[in-house]
């Protein structure tokens, strides 16, 4: 692992935020649309991912579907259900409440 | 969709498995695509195996899946080992099966409330008094005008209603020919909105018909009937039947599932109590008095007003017993009103069998004890062999819990088997118990379902089998310590010291139910082998009534023709046959003397019924056809004594006295040998018969309707003549009608039912129990002997004798039975003074009531210890020492 962020409790929040912008992602995809996203400031640990996604798809608010690639192999894409969006909107502004808390903090000192 | 879908993930694991699998596979081969070097790809992903075991935890319900692996994994431990496993689980489910059934009984007789409204609110009145020998008495029977009095006194704040005892009656829809039996009660018209139940069809019994009495010539049949007889036709109600000379009209059918107040009988036929013959005798005691009690109620100002009244009432009607010995009647007087709980309802089979069920109860919650320790230690003994297997879970990290769980699984399986197929031995017991309360001419009819209590009972008690007999080996397994276990040599002896506690644990129980058993063996022997004084042996009794009442020469015509019939040895006639029932009795004076205070009892008889009975005759003569009653008497010798003293009764008057102050003269003309007159049980009675024939005051003969056939048969078995004889009485004379054949040796047997209960059933489950003991200690012998095989082998080696083994194998077990049978001796004397009023001449302390059942298990435990000491002593030391 490069010197990049570890995500943390966040993961959650950017995999929602990705699915809800771009719905029918695989594991592999979404882990690099985080990182291209972040410009590469944040990275998933690869291992990491999977649990969550399948915590979240137990939680109902992503549900997954396998596909049959041209190539012949199978992939689980993701997208976002209902009560993922609502999730979404949730988490989004629990991240901004916090996040604007630092800010302040930042600007004080 | 996320608990439900976790619950069927755990049964299609392996597919969930190959899915997760499938999605890290893909991610790999994007990586792979994307330009990724696979290992450094397979790298940052990490352990797949540790990625597939949390993504399964987050998929399915963990703890469920363990379970299932534990499941399969006992079960296929218990195939591996089919003969133990199918041992266990028999004798669990005899175990369970045998608890249950007593459930169902106790339950059904004692336990379950009557099928009316509020039936916690439901009590019964009764009286108790401490008779001079310190012995305490309790009676349920009250008469109907006192009923009326307390009815009144007990004001708003208790219904007080009237039930009479159940009886079987004959009874017929059409001609005397079509006669048939029902169970009938008398009831307060008003019982039923008080118990607030609703008519199936037609009406029920109302206040209205307790307003005068013989005016309410209306009955209500229980559904039950209504079910088996008519076949639930709705136009019964209307129909007609008579029961003697009185014509009752069908009004009603009361709901489904209420069947009286009498636990054990099942009444088929409701009357008003107006209807009884006895309402309005202030001495005929003929009922029972239930009372429905307000919560809120204080009782004892309630009680203390309703013995006041009953004893007004009582007080009131001794001033009209002249004659009677001062003492009877303080006695009489000092009763006291007692207010028992009735929710249950109320009969005398109750009374009669609670000791005894609890009893019961308790010896075979014992033998599941015995069973599960049985259990316990081939699971502990199975527990060795696994050892490594445990502690290589634990070494690999497996946690104590999931250790104890996979043990715990595997003991829920055999209680399961065990549990069902205990069920099916309690549905087939408990009516087989059942039929074993009363004698086969008059059975006990317990509605006996399987129902939620019964479910419930069930499976608590599978519950705590499972947890008895799997916490002992699932705490050892737990505590298995790696590093020792599998360098080879964990100390067995702390194992072997939990299986010699079970062992001694087992012998203790064992030992109880041998010695409890043993004492109702042989107070059935005692009651059974009790001389009656009379032969009953190939006697019938036939209970014969006329429509119109006969003189006694018809009665004799009738006698005579029975004489005719081939296979008839003598036929004679009594009021009632011996031991029946039915007892008479009154005070006698001697010489003008105040009477005594023993009561003498009475039957009449005609001539020939000491031959019939083989009574001897010891002094004076028998009876004569001319003989009337009042006038001869004979008499019995314990009534020679009690009256005469020493002095000879033959010749001798002596006067009757009744209870209303008439007095009748009678002279002795015969003295005969003691007979049994009630019940085997009690002393022999002071006895007198009188002449079958009556005259009145004019000396004139009197009709009569009831009398009892006296018939000694010749063959073999008296009831092959029964049918024959019941045809051929109306043929001697119509109108004449047999209403009940019995055997006299089954009248005898009749008293003996609860005994017979418990010798048999004791004798059964003590049986069962030294049989499972038996088999706990050789399965524990042998176990030892195959561990402590290496030990022999180099005894043997350095020269030990064969004895010398065979000692040291056996040793350290037999201390253990002989310290369980001596807790086993302490438990039997602490308990024996419950099991006391069920006991006939027969003391706990007696030396036979001891030995017999130490001398069974030291005979069982030597028995069962001799094949492992055989193999012990048959180690080739050579081939052992080689073998390690």
């Amino acid at each position: 692992m490069s010197k990049t962020e570890s995500l943390q409790g966040s993961l959650d929040l950017l995999v929602l935020k990705i699915l809800s912008r771009r719905p029918g992602l695989h594991g592999y995809a979404i882990m690099t649309a985080i990182q291209i996203l972040t410009e590469d400031v944040l990275r998933v640990e690869e291992g990491s991912l999977y649990p969550a996604l399948h915590r979240m798809e137990e939680a109902g608010w992503v549900r997954a579907r396998w596909i049959t690639k041209d190539t012949g192999r199978r992939a689980r894409l993701y997208e976002l259900t209902r009560a993922g969006q609502r999730r979404l909107a949730a988490e989004e502004s629990r991240w901004q409440a916090v996040s604007l808390a630092i800010d302040r903090v930042m600007r004080m000192a | 969709m996320s608990w439900v879908s976790r619950v069927v993930n755990v049964f299609r694991g392996d597919r969930l498995n190959r899915e997760i699998d499938e999605e890290l596979q893909s991610h790999l081969e994007e990586a792979r695509e994307a330009g990724r070097d696979p290992a450094e790809a397979r790298d940052a992903l990490g352990s797949r195996l540790r990625l597939r075991e949390a993504s399964r935890d987050v998929r399915l319900v963990a703890w469920l899946d363990s379970l299932r692996a534990d499941a399969v994994f006992g079960w296929r431990q218990l195939l591996k080992r089919k003969l133990t496993s199918a041992v266990a689980i028999l004798s669990l489910a005899l175990g369970i099966g045998a608890c249950t059934s007593a459930f169902r009984l106790i339950d059904a007789l004692l336990l379950r409330p009557l099928p009316v409204s509020d039936p916690g609110q439901l009590y019964a009145l009764a009286r108790q008094v401490v008779d001079f020998d310190g012995k305490l008495h309790s009676s349920g029977d009250w008469a109907y005008p006192d009923f009326e009095l307390m009815r009144k006194a007990a004001g708003g704040q208790a219904e007080l209603i009237a039930v009479s005892y159940a009886d079987r009656t004959d009874l017929t829809f059409g001609s005397d020919e079509e006669m048939e039996k029902a169970y009938r009660q008398y009831v307060s018209g008003y019982m039923f909105s008080s118990f607030g139940l609703r008519p199936a069809a037609g009406r029920l019994f109302t206040a209205a018909d307790d307003a005068k009495p013989a005016a309410a010539p209306y009955a209500v049949i229980s559904y039950n009937y209504w079910a088996s007889r008519f076949g639930r036709d709705p136009r019964v109600v209307g129909r007609t039947f008579r029961i003697g000379d009185k014509l009752y009209q069908i009004v009603g059918v009361a709901p489904d599932g209420f069947t009286g107040t009498e636990p054990g009988t099942m009444i088929d036929i409701f009357l008003p109590v107006m209807m009884h013959p006895g309402v309005l005798h202030s001495d005929w005691e003929w009922m029972r008095t239930l009372a429905r009690i307000k919560p809120e109620t204080a009782m004892e100002p309630l009680r203390a007003r309703l013995d006041a009244t009953s004893r007004a009432f009582e007080e009131e009607r001794a001033k009209g017993f002249s004659g009677m010995p001062k003492e009877e009647i303080e006695l009489f007087l000092r009763q006291k009103l007692v207010i028992q709980k009735a929710g249950a309802g109320a009969s005398d089979l109750q009374d009669n069998f609670r000791v005894s069920l609890a009893v019961l109860g308790a010896l075979v919650a014992l033998v599941l004890l015995i069973a599960c320790a049985n259990v316990a230690n081939l699971m502990t003994a199975q527990a060795e062999a696994r050892a490594r297997e445990m502690a290589l879970r634990v070494s690999i990290g497996a946690g104590r819990r999931r250790l104890i769980q996979l043990v715990l699984v595997e003991s829920s399986w055999m209680a399961l088997f065990a549990a069902a197929l205990g069920a099916a031995f309690a549905w087939w017991s408990a009516p087989l118990a059942v039929g074993m309360l009363s004698p086969p001419e008059d059975p006990t009819r317990l509605f006996l379902p399987m129902d939620g209590r019964v479910l419930s009972f069930g499976l608590v008690l599978t519950v705590v089998v499972m947890l008895l007999m799997g916490c002992a080996p699932a705490l050892r397994a737990s505590a298995v310590r790696p590093a020792s276990t599998l360098k080879g040599g964990e100390n067995p002896r702390s194992r072997r010291r939990l299986m010699h506690a079970l062992i001694a644990v087992q012998a203790a129980f064992c030992f109880l139910v041998l010695f409890v058993s043993g004492l109702f063996v042989a107070t059935f022997q005692h009651l059974s082998h009790q001389p009656t004084g009379f032969s009953a042996t190939g006697v019938l009794t036939l209970e014969t009534v006329a429509s119109q009442p006969q003189l006694p020469a018809i009665w004799d015509q009738v006698t005579e023709h029975l004489r005719q019939v081939p296979g008839v040895e003598s036929v004679s006639l009594a009021s009632a046959a011996l031991m029946s029932g039915s007892s008479w009795n009154n005070f006698i004076s001697v010489n003008g003397a105040p009477p005594n205070s023993i009561l003498a009892y009475m039957l009449s008889a005609s001539p020939g019924w000491l031959d019939t009975l083989k009574i001897p005759l010891l002094e004076g003569r028998d009876f004569l056809a001319t003989d009337a009653y009042p006038g001869a008497a004979i008499v019995n010798q314990t009534f020679a004594r009690t009256y005469f003293g020493s002095q000879d009764p033959v010749g001798k008057p002596f006067v009757v006295i009744f209870g209303q102050g008439q007095q009748l003269k009678f002279q002795v003309v015969g003295l005969v040998g003691d007979v049994t007159y009630r019940d085997a049980r009690e002393p022999i009675l002071p006895q007198t018969y009188f002449p079958f024939h009556q005259i009145d005051a004019r000396g004139a003969l009197q009709p009569l309707a009831h009398g009892t056939f006296i018939v000694r048969t010749s063959g073999a078995n008296p009831m092959a003549l029964a049918s024959l004889l019941r045809r051929e009485v109306p043929r001697a004379r119509p109108g004449f009608r047999v209403s009940n054949i019995r055997t006299q040796t089954s009248i005898n047997e009749s008293h003996t039912v609860r005994e017979r209960l418990l010798a048999r059933l004791g004798l059964f489950f003590g049986l069962v129990a030294l049989l499972l003991a038996a088999v706990g200690l050789f399965g524990m012998l042998d176990y030892s002997v195959i561990q402590r095989r290496k030990e022999i082998g180099i005894r043997m080696a350095i020269g030990a004798q064969p004895g010398d083994i065979a000692w040291r194998v056996i040793a350290s077990v037999l201390t253990m039975v002989v310290a369980g049978a001596g807790v086993g001796l302490a438990l039997g004397f602490a308990v024996a003074r419950y099991v006391q009023s069920l006991l006939y001449q027969v003391k706990p302390t007696d030396l036979a009531m001891l030995a017999a059942p130490t001398v069974t298990i030291f005979a069982a435990a030597i028995l069962a210890a001799l094949p492992p000491v055989l193999r012990a002593v048959k180690i080739d030391p050579a081939q052992t020492l080689r073998s390690e």
